[in-house]
């Protein structure tokens, strides 16, 4: 069992860094903040429906050291996403940065330690911003992350710089000897009128159990332009809390599109902060999943400025045992008036044995505001269904093709299209293996 | 071809077809007339297979197997179309890749190996002509964001692609103004010949000016009660369909 007093013992043994740039004071105050706190149990408010508490229950090793050794290249060329040929790929193993593996392909992308872009020239901006998701996260959890920063890495994009291949980032579990809890760390840098689309993925070598504790950071300055694709596939072995924080302190444009076909347990936190006059943000959503997995996306939509334009879109299938939650938060705080927001979650239950608890929350401090937001729950298409049988389509190939066009809209939204393709890929197979 | 015998049916425990009898033979064309509420469409449904509907007693015969006992794409595929009333919008689901799934799946059904890429392009070409269909709409989502006309269009041109042996045409008419109905009926028109049949659900006369029947058939309370040649429907559309409730209720005391 995982214990407060085990995290400690490794907290400890982490003591005494040489490393002046500040981390290890956040670090301390993290790890204050975890011991205070602890794993979140259902009865903190955010993690009524998603309980991570109890898999604490099994051991899971926090590994010291980046093992970078144990990964072959044959082992991360399984791993590979389709377009690898022509992107930046980054790779954590159990939760360390590993250069070795790691290929930066376009010139204007650095990569850099993040205890040494701590201690030169991104000093400020690092000491500045990392940790600025737990003002969002008050749990344990984030807190858990930050406490154990090793590893990680500052991924920066300079003025006006367009980064024309795509950043893939595999988290990867080594899982084959052990149970493993990783917690990879990133902040990311966009500056001035620079673009970049970044793909992050979970994988986990072995059948023993993995916990990725995952938190990426990423600060859009003026002009800027984000997208950002989460793709998750990972095996029913396999847990997750995944937060992604994007804070735009420019006007700038962003979207973020979360695919989640596999897992154990998921938890996606998915913040979004519109902290600069008429931004926009585009938030969509895809989860399929069968067997007892659990999928969880809480979102956050923070306009803080005026003049801000979100829209959220998230569906989901859910099948099997399958359970699934959606939170999804919209603050207008007092400053910012003009502000769209527009928030959906739709679902559909193939199973009377699955379910999915979802939640709009509005909380609007200002006057002239436009927000909608809905949710649906239900059935597939029934009459849908008998119009393409009664055109000669079988009932199961009908079945597929609605449950594909019902997916169709997020996957429009995925513009890299060797991904984009492998995403249609999977989800046909899914299809195919889950409705037979 | 269609044999329906002392046909029963209902949905939700309502009863609404009380034995209705019917022959249709290859080559011939019939029209179903009657008000609202008779059960036309809910004869149709039952045809197609519709899964709400229960039948209750009777039988139907189609190019001599039980109809009844089939899916409802099995039905499809030995021949049997409905043009919805209202068809489905399918957002997301390409129109092309659609019909491509529907005209294979038939193929495969009938044991004949997919229709190649150039052929099925050529055919499309061809039955799209038929009923002044655009490539345009074709590229879009299922019906989504058609219009009437447009949606109805689709309809036959769906039927164009599979070549059924009877074709349903379940108020075809409704909603269309008078060019449209042109349009749709002509397509129809040029569809049939000596092997097919369609069977024409409307409710007002307008329609039978185009798709002229060999036979008409007044609904009324769940059975036909009324059965002519095509001068009928004149008749019903001159005296209204009172004078059919007044006959009834007159053989009925």
């Amino acid at each position: 069992m995982n214990t407060i007093a085990y995290f400690k013992e490794r907290f400890d043994q982490f003591q005494p860094s040489e490393d002046p740039g500040g981390l290890d004071k956040l670090r301390e105050h993290a790890f204050q903040a975890f011991s205070n706190m602890g794993i979140p149990g259902s009865k903190h408010e955010e993690w009524k429906y998603t309980r991570i508490a109890g898999l604490f229950n099994k051991e899971f090793q926090l590994p010291a050291d980046p093992l970078t050794g144990s990964i072959t290249s044959e082992d991360l060329n399984g791993l590979r996403l389709p377009g690898h040929e022509m992107a930046n790929e980054l790779v954590f193993v159990n939760g360390f940065y590993s250069f070795t593996l790691s290929r930066i392909r376009s010139g204007n992308l650095r990569v850099l330690a993040l205890d040494e872009a701590a201690n030169g020239d991104f000093q400020e901006l690092v000491i500045r911003w990392l940790g600025d998701s737990s003002q969002y996260q008050k749990d344990g959890i984030n807190a858990l992350n930050t406490a154990f920063v090793r590893g990680a890495v500052f991924i920066y994009a300079g003025k006006a710089k367009l980064i024309e291949h795509p950043i893939y980032i595999y988290h990867i579990t080594d899982a084959r000897s052990v149970n493993i809890l990783s917690q990879p760390r990133s902040l990311m840098y966009l500056n001035e009128q620079a673009q970049a689309q970044v793909v992050e993925n979970y994988s986990t070598l072995g059948s023993n159990e993995s916990f990725t504790n995952q938190v990426m950071e990423i600060i859009v300055e003026n002009e800027a332009r984000l997208e950002y694709y989460k793709i998750q596939n990972d095996g029913s072995n396999t847990n997750q809390v995944s937060t992604t924080h994007i804070r735009q302190i420019g006007k700038s444009f962003i979207q973020a599109v979360t695919i989640s076909l596999n897992g154990g347990l998921v938890r996606n936190n998915l913040n979004v902060i519109l902290d600069a006059r008429n931004c926009e943000a585009h938030l969509y959503g895809l989860y399929f999943q069968s067997g007892h997995s659990h999928i969880d996306n809480h979102t956050i939509v923070d306009n803080i400025k005026p003049n801000c334009m979100s829209n959220e879109l998230y569906k989901g299938i859910l099948n099997n045992h399958a359970t699934g939650v959606f939170n999804g938060k919209i603050f207008v705080r007092q400053l910012a008036q003009k502000t769209n927001a527009y928030q959906s979650n739709k679902n559909i239950l193939l199973s009377d044995t699955c379910s999915v608890n979802t939640k709009p929350q509005l909380e609007i401090f200002a006057d002239d505001v436009k927000c909608t937001h809905g949710c649906t729950v239900g059935r597939l298409n029934e009459e849908g269904l008998f119009y393409l049988q009664s055109r000669g389509i079988s009932e199961k190939i009908a079945r597929n093709l609605l449950l594909s066009a019902y997916a169709a809209d997020i996957l429009d939204q995925v513009k890299p299209a060797a991904l984009r393709g492998y995403i249609e890929i999977q989800i046909n197979e899914r299809l195919e293996k889950d409705l037979s | 071809m269609l044999t329906i015998q002392n046909l029963h049916a209902g949905i939700e425990g309502k009863k609404i077809l009380n034995g209705i009898n019917l022959d249709i033979k290859a080559g011939e064309v019939h029209a179903i007339m009657g008000p609202n509420g008779s059960g036309k469409s809910t004869l149709a449904s039952v045809l197609a297979g519709r899964k709400d509907y229960e039948v209750l007693e009777g039988s139907v015969e189609f190019l001599g197997k039980d109809l009844l006992d089939l899916s409802p794409e099995h039905r499809a595929a030995m021949g049997l179309f409905l043009a919805f009333q209202y068809p489905i919008e399918i957002p997301g689901l390409n129109t092309i890749n659609f019909i491509k799934t529907a005209v294979n799946e038939v193929r495969k059904y009938r044991g004949e190996i997919p229709m190649d890429a150039v052929t099925f392009l050529k055919r499309m070409k061809e039955k799209m002509a038929l009923v002044n269909m655009e490539q345009t709409l074709l590229s879009r989502s299922l019906n989504e964001g058609f219009s009437g006309g447009e949606k109805k269009r689709n309809e036959i041109f769906q039927m164009a692609m599979l070549e059924p042996r009877l074709a349903i045409l379940d108020e075809t008419d409704s909603g269309l103004d008078i060019d449209a109905i042109r349009i749709v009926s002509n397509g129809v028109n040029k569809l049939r010949n000596k092997d097919n049949a369609v069977l024409v659900v409307t409710h007002y006369q307008r329609l039978l000016d185009y798709i002229v029947p060999d036979y008409v058939h007044v609904l009324y309370n769940g059975r036909i009660v009324k059965s002519g040649p095509k001068e009928l429907a004149l008749e019903l559309e001159e005296r209204g369909y009172d004078f059919i409730k007044n006959e009834n209720t007159v053989e009925a005391v």
